[in-house]
C-alpha cells in the first residue's frame, strides 16, 4: 500500500534523527499519538520542549546555527504567533546579519472544525510570508512532502513547512487538471486544494469547465509557464486557500497572478471574523458551493467585460 | 494505556501537611468547604455525563479530582477578581458565576457566556469579577498581573497549571508581581501532566521556588481542603504569594477517559476525614443536595436545548 503523508514525515524524520544527528523539538511530542503519527516513537534525538512558546523556537535556532537542522513541531499554528520573533527574526534574518545560516523545519499544523476553538482552529501560514528569509510551502501528499524536504536538506535557510491535518492520511498525489476550452482557472493551497476539487467536479456537473493548478510553493512563488499559461488560456482565475482571506497568502498570489498576467484574479479564503466553536459559528476553508458561486461570478463578469470591450 | 506517574517524593496526598487542622477547624467551616468541593464535583460529572451523550459536543476540560483549590479559595477570596486557566468550571462555579451561563456556553447556545464562541476554556463572567481565558496557556498570567497593577488596593487571584507556570511570558509576569508587590494569589494547579506529559520529563525546577527567589511567599502542598484553606487565610496579609496546589487529573486533558485510577483520591480522602470528625450524617445530605441542584440545573438548560433547536428547524 501507498504511504500515507503521516507515514512519509515520520520516515523522513526517523532516518534525520538516527542518520543524520539531526533534532526533534516541540510540546507534547512523546504523548498522545506522536502528533498524529508523523514522529517516530522513541526515537534518539527527540527533544521534549517545556511549555515555553516563546524561547523554545529560540531554542531550536541556536540548534540550527549549531548545525543540527532541528524540526521543530508545532501541534497548532495558532502557536506560531508566540514563536514568531526568533524565527522570523533571527533565523530567517541570520544570513542577512551574521553570514551563517540557521536552518529551522518549521512543521506547523493547521486544523479546521472539530470544535478546538476560536485560537487553535486556524492556518496562519500567510504571516511568516511576510518577512524576508523564510520560505513557506504546504505540501498534501507524500511526494511534495519529499520535495520539500529535499529541499530543505540542499538549501540553508529556515522553512515553514504548513501541513494540514487534513491532509495526514492522504497517500495519493494530486495533479494539476487541464481542460480544453476552460472558463476559469483555479489555484489552490492547503486544504483549499480539496475543497476546490470538489468544486472542479461541481463546476462541471453544471457546465463550467476549469483549470486546477495544485500550489506546494507559496513563498518563492514561481511565475512558471505551468502557472501563468493555464491563466492565460481562461482570462479569470481563483486563489484558494484555508487562511484568512485579508492581508493573506491567497491574496498575494492572487496579485502577482494579477500583474503578471493583466487578468482579474480573485482571493478566496476565510472570511475576516473570529470562528467560534460551535458549527455554527465555523470559519474554515471556503466550502465548495463557496468557490463554485464565486468562480460562476467571475465567469459571468468576464463575459460582460467582453462585450464592453467588442 | 496507564497514566505516567512522576514518581516524584512530592506526589503523596500528605505532602506539606500541618496536622490537626481538619480537627481545628470549625465545623460550619469544614462543612460549606465540603458543599462546595461536591457542587464542582456534581457539576462536573453531570457535564461528563452529557459529553458522553454526545450532548455536549465541544472540547471540555474538566476538573474531577482537582476541586479542592476552588472550594478553599472561595471560602477566604470570595470579592477578589479572578483568572482562572482553562481548566476553570469549578473555579467559576465557586465564585458566584450562574451556573446557567456555563450550562449553555458548553451547549454552544446564544445565552451561553461567550455565545458559543469560547467554549470551556474560556468561561467567564465579568460581573463577578471573572476574567476570560483565551486558549492559549499561560495567557492569562501577564493579563492577570497587568489587570492587578492597574486595579490598586482590590485583591487579584491568578490560576495556572504546572505546565503553563514553564511559559516564558508567565515567568516575566510572575517577577513583576514580585517587582511590584501586587495583591496576588497565584495558584499553580499542579496536576503533574501537560497533556500527557509528566513533569519529570519538561523541567527539573519547582515554580514556587522561582517565586520565592523573586522575594514572593510561597510553599508547595498537596491538595487537602483544609491545608490549602490554612495558606490561603496566613498569605492574606503575605501578597504576593504562590500555593503550587499538587492534585490529581481524574480524567483525560480533554474529554471524559481515563487512565485507571487517580494517585490517590482526594474526594475520597475528604470524604473519610469528614466522617471521622463525626459529620456523616451531615455531608451524606449535602451530596444529595449537590447531585440534585446540578442534575435540575443540567436538565433545565437542556431544555432550553431542545427548545431551540426545534425553533430553528
Ligand atoms: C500557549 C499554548 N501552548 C500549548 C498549548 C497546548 N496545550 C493545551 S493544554 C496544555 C497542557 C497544559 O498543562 P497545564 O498548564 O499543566 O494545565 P492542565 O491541562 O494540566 O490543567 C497544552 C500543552 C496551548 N493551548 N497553548
Ligand atoms: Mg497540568
Amino acid at each position: 500500500m501507498a504511504k500515507t503523508v503521516a507515514e512519509t514525515i515520520r520516515d523522513l524524520t526517523r532516518e534525520h534523527l538516527e542518520k543524520n544527528n539531526g533534532l526533534l523539538m516541540g510540546q507534547c511530542i512523546t504523548a498522545v499519538g506522536w502528533i498524529q503519527n508523523t514522529v517516530p516513537p522513541h526515537c534518539v534525538n527527540l527533544v521534549e520542549l517545556p511549555m515555553n512558546d516563546n524561547s523554545g523556537p529560540g531554542m531550536a535556532v541556536g540548534a540550527a546555527i549549531a548545525g543540527r537542522r532541528p524540526i521543530l513541531v508545532f501541534r497548532f499554528q495558532s502557536f506560531l504567533w508566540m514563536a514568531a520573533s526568533p524565527l522570523v527574526n533571527h533565523a530567517a534574518k541570520a544570513k542577512a546579519i551574521f553570514g551563517y545560516p540557521a536552518p529551522v523545519f518549521i512543521r506547523a499544523i493547521a486544523t479546521e472544525g472539530g470544535s478546538s476553538g476560536p485560537v487553535h482552529t486556524n492556518c496562519y501560514h500567510s504571516i511568516y510570508m511576510h518577512m524576508p528569509g523564510m520560505p513557506v510551502c504546504a505540501p498534501m501528499t507524500p511526494k511534495e512532502y519529499e520535495q520539500v524536504w529535499d529541499y530543505y536538506m540542499k538549501h540553508d535557510d529556515p522553512i515553514l513547512v504548513s501541513e494540514h491535518r487534513r491532509c495526514y492520511l492522504n497517500s495519493e498525489e494530486m495533479p494539476d487538471i487541464i481542460m480544453d476550452g476552460a472558463e476559469i482557472t483555479l489555484y489552490a493551497a492547503s486544504a483549499g486544494r480539496l475543497n476546490a476539487l470538489e468544486a472542479h467536479k461541481m463546476l462541471l456537473e453544471q457546465g463550467v469547465k476549469a483549470n486546477l493548478i495544485h500550489l506546494v510553493w507559496l513563498k518563492p512563488f514561481e511565475m512558471n509557464a505551468r502557472v501563468m499559461e493555464p491563466l492565460r488560456q481562461t482570462r479569470c482565475a481563483l486563489v484558494i486557500d484555508s487562511t484568512y482571506e485579508i492581508v493573506s497568502a491567497c491574496e498575494h498570489l492572487a496579485y502577482t497572478l494579477m500583474i503578471n498576467t493583466g487578468f482579474p484574479v480573485q482571493a478566496l479564503g476565510q472570511f475576516d471574523r473570529t470562528q467560534g466553536l460551535v458549527p455554527r459559528l465555523e470559519n474554515g476553508t471556503p466550502v465548495p458551493e463557496r468557490i463554485v458561486a464565486t468562480a460562476k461570478e467571475m465567469v459571468g463578469m468576464k463575459k460582460l467585460w467582453g462585450k464592453k470591450s467588442a | 494505556m496507564t497514566t505516567t506517574f512522576s514518581g516524584l517524593a512530592e506526589r503523596v496526598p500528605d505532602f506539606g501537611m500541618i496536622p490537626g487542622l481538619a480537627e481545628a477547624c470549625p465545623k460550619d467551616r469544614s462543612l460549606e468547604m465540603y458543599r462546595r468541593i461536591c457542587r464542582v464535583r456534581e457539576f462536573e460529572l453531570q457535564c461528563k455525563k452529557y459529553i458522553d451523550e454526545k450532548v455536549v459536543q465541544v472540547f471540555c476540560y474538566l476538573s474531577l479530582g482537582q476541586e479542592s483549590f476552588p472550594a478553599a479559595l472561595s471560602m477566604t477570596m470570595m470579592g477578589s477578581w479572578v483568572v482562572p486557566q482553562h481548566r476553570g468550571h469549578g473555579t467559576c462555579l465557586l465564585f458566584g458565576m450562574e451556573p446557567a451561563k456555563i450550562i449553555d456556553e458548553l451547549l454552544g447556545l446564544e445565552t451561553g457566556c461567550c455565545k458559543g464562541m469560547g467554549g470551556s476554556p474560556a468561561i467567564h463572567d465579568i460581573s463577578k469579577k471573572i476574567l476570560g481565558h483565551n486558549h492559549l496557556i499561560g495567557d492569562n498570567v501577564p493579563v492577570a498581573v497587568g489587570f492587578s497593577y492597574a486595579k490598586p488596593g482590590e485583591k487579584t487571584i491568578c490560576i495556572f497549571g504546572d505546565g503553563a507556570a514553564e511559559e516564558d511570558y508567565v515567568i516575566g509576569a510572575l517577577g513583576f508581581a514580585a517587582t511590584h508587590k501586587l495583591p496576588m494569589l497565584f495558584i499553580c494547579d499542579d496536576n503533574d501532566l501537560s497533556v500527557l506529559t509528566p513533569t519529570r520529563d519538561r523541567r527539573t525546577w519547582k515554580i514556587h521556588e522561582v517565586c520565592k527567589a523573586y522575594g514572593m511567599e510561597g510553599v508547595d502542598i498537596a491538595d487537602d481542603p483544609w491545608l490549602i484553606d490554612h495558606y490561603v487565610r496566613e498569605f492574606q496579609t503575605k501578597l504576593p504569594a504562590i500555593i503550587n496546589v499538587r492534585n490529581c487529573r481524574e480524567l483525560w486533558h480533554q474529554g471524559t477517559g481515563t487512565d485507571g485510577a487517580p494517585e490517590w483520591n482526594r474526594f475520597q480522602i475528604t470524604r473519610n476525614k469528614m466522617i471521622e470528625l463525626g459529620l456523616e450524617k451531615e455531608i451524606t445530605q449535602i451530596e444529595s443536595e449537590a447531585k440534585q441542584e446540578m442534575e435540575s440545573l443540567w436538565l433545565k438548560q437542556l431544555q432550553k436545548l431542545s427548545e431551540t433547536s426545534h425553533a430553528s428547524t
